[in-house]
């Protein structure tokens, strides 16, 4: 256990990093020492300034730093209740159907209800999060139904995918009614962003992930039980169906609320995991869990600050850069692991 | 030495399947007979009789359809699922799959029935472990990944993970498949030696039918006609149930001597 220390550390010590940068960096340039000062409390003699820290970055830090937290857990408990390294919140559908969700709100209060949600704000905000959570609960609880009825892990993971091509075409009907300004509304929220969570909405979010990542330490045993297959598992003492409800349901909720306030994030959940079994060499998931959620906050800051580079200025959407940064990551983790394989 | 107790009794057990409209598949009914500790009992049989079926009834993990399962004068389904994770062990046929998980922890694995909420082993548990792992011969590997070992030695890590959930009985379902030889001989005479030195009760199911005549105890016979025959090899060699079995054109099997033979002519 002594071993990983250091690398628990090193890590800390990297968001730690990541998170001064995210406060740095921006249009306005901001002297740290002013940063501190609004960080601490004291203000800054800058109203400006305060509003831009205290509104904007930090708010954007914190929902990238849990939301990364919780997409890499999430990815984690799926590759691990699935079997499969493929596995992933997107994978099986449950992206799909947060985007669902908000489609149907987004695109049908357009056309339907006359207006145009885009330009309800705050509340609009609030109906797309609420649309999101329904539709990825919604899929989810399909597939926790299926998953007790299908013996089979990998006909679970096609029914997801599935599922998810039947969520992309009935959005594209959708779209096919909707007004012009309700389309670009779904499109902008479906390129995943860190910024749209402030205020309250921020706290409530930054305040639901402290309670639900810890709860999924809970299931670490479980996990490591899981690891054997399900015949091992049981004779252990493990009752199956309901470790696999438990796992997939706590990453389920994970994913949705995630998806709810950030859209739909892609690749952390399915990287990060990869990542770190590379890194700290270990299936145990008392390492693995932490692991994840230090790494995942790690790479959501550091993808954070890549789409705010000077130039972009939020020009590139956040998805562009987990997809940019996390799919090279899988496939150099999944040649190592061929490599490293010795077969008989 | 050896205490030889009986451990399990089983009293007009039917086996099978509850499919779905009430149909009810059965695969094997009526079954009555013991097994005991110190002991060595392989069962054979040819494919598709029912003996991984039987096997994964006495692990109850598929229901009986009718009978009674004594384990320690103590009826299977009055068990919790946690006392049975302390008194059966089992050693599954196909290879468990795990990336960077080593030897002793995968054993370690084993300690879950005994371990606290997060599973962490303590000194008496790592010393258990430890003893589990020098019994099957597999020291050397201890700190080694499973996925760097060979199939056989695959096999002795899930039989130490057994023996360090301290339970009386150990079922293994086709411990000796994808074996080369020696390993197999290897792999049967340490289960032998383990129900002597530990007093376990062990019973698997084999292919292995010239292996299970020179090594077991016990030889339970299943066949879909007749049902099972249980006695020692030389009882079911006498009463001809291992002639029947075996012998075919071009195949003799020799009472006395156990042996088979082929004719090539």
């Amino acid at each position: 256990m002594k071993r990983y220390i250091p690398l628990m550390l090193v890590l800390i010590v990297i968001i730690a990093v990541m998170f001064i940068i995210n406060l740095i960096l921006g249009s306005v340039d901001i002297p740290v020492k002013d940063i501190w000062n609004i960080l601490i409390g004291k203000g800054s003699d800058s109203e400006v300034w305060n509003n831009i820290i205290i509104k904007s970055r930090l708010p954007q830090t914190l929902t990238a730093l849990v939301g990364g937290a919780g997409l890499a857990v999430s990815g984690l408990q799926m590759q691990t209740v699935f079997r499969n390294p493929l596995a992933g919140p997107s994978v099986l559908g449950i992206s799909s159907g947060a985007s669902l969700g908000v489609a149907f709100v987004v695109l049908l209060s357009g056309s339907l209800g006359g207006v145009a949600l885009s330009r309800l704000g705050y509340i609009g905000d609030a109906a797309m999060s609420i649309a999101a959570i329904i539709g990825s609960l919604a899929i989810m609880s399909l597939i926790v139904y299926v998953s007790q009825k299908v013996r089979g892990n990998v006909t679970l993971l096609v029914i997801g995918v599935m599922i998810g091509y039947l969520a992309t075409a009935i959005i594209g009907v959708l779209k096919f009614f909707s007004a012009e300004e309700d389309i670009k509304a779904y499109v902008v929220w479906g390129l995943g962003s860190f910024s749209r969570v402030s205020g309250n909405q921020m706290v409530l979010f930054v305040g639901i992930m402290l309670v639900l990542l810890p709860l999924s330490m809970l299931l670490v045993k479980t996990m490591n039980l899981l690891l054997l297959g399900d015949g091992y598992a049981r004779n252990l003492g493990l009752n199956i169906k309901k470790a696999r409800t438990q796992v997939i349901t706590c990453s389920g909720v994970l994913v949705a609320i995630v998806t709810a306030y950030c859209g739909p994030i892609m690749f952390i959940g399915l990287a990060v995991p990869h990542l770190c079994r590379s890194i700290f060499q270990t299936s145990d998931h008392r390492i693995l869990m932490p692991a994840c959620m230090l790494t995942g906050a790690a790479l959501a800051l550091f993808c954070n600050i890549v789409a705010r580079m000077p130039g972009f200025e939020g020009a590139l959407p956040v998805n562009s850069v987990t997809a940019l940064i996390g799919a090279p990551i899988i496939a150099a983790v999944l040649f190592r692991k061929r490599k490293d394989d010795v077969h008989e | 030495m050896s205490m030889n107790k009986e451990t399990i009794r089983i009293e007009d057990l039917s086996i099978g399947y509850n499919a779905k409209n009430s149909d009810v598949k059965v695969v094997a009914s009526h079954i009555n007979a013991t097994i005991h500790s110190a002991q060595l009992t392989c069962l054979l049989g040819a494919n598709g009789v029912g003996k991984s079926t039987l096997l994964r009834t006495l692990s109850a993990f598929q229901p009986k359809l009718d009978g009674k399962i004594y384990i320690q004068n103590k009826e299977i389904d009055d068990y919790s699922a946690h006392q049975l994770s302390k008194t059966i062990g089992v050693v599954l046929t196909g290879k468990v799959d795990v990336q960077n998980m080593s030897v002793r922890e995968l054993v370690g694995l084993g300690r879950s029935p005994y371990t606290g909420f997060w599973g962490t082993l303590n000194t008496k548990d790592y010393e258990i472990v430890d003893k589990s792992i020098n019994m099957v011969g597999i020291s050397k590997l201890s700190s080694r990944m499973i996925q760097t070992l060979s199939d056989g030695e695959r096999q002795k890590v899930m039989i130490a993970k057994a023996l360090a959930q301290e339970t009386p009985v150990i079922f293994l379902d086709e411990p000796t498949a994808f074996l080369d030889f020696p390993s197999k001989v290897e792999m049967m005479q340490l289960l032998k030696r383990l129900s002597r030195e530990a007093d376990k009760t062990i019973f698997l199911s084999t292919h292995d039918l010239e292996l299970a005549l020179q090594i077991a105890d016990m030889l339970w016979m299943m066949n879909k006609e007749k049902g099972i025959s249980i006695g020692s090899p030389r009882q079911l060699a006498d009463n001809g149930v291992l002639g029947d079995y075996v012998e075919r054109k071009g195949i003799t099997f020799d009472k006395k001597t156990l042996r088979i033979t082929i004719d090539n002519s």
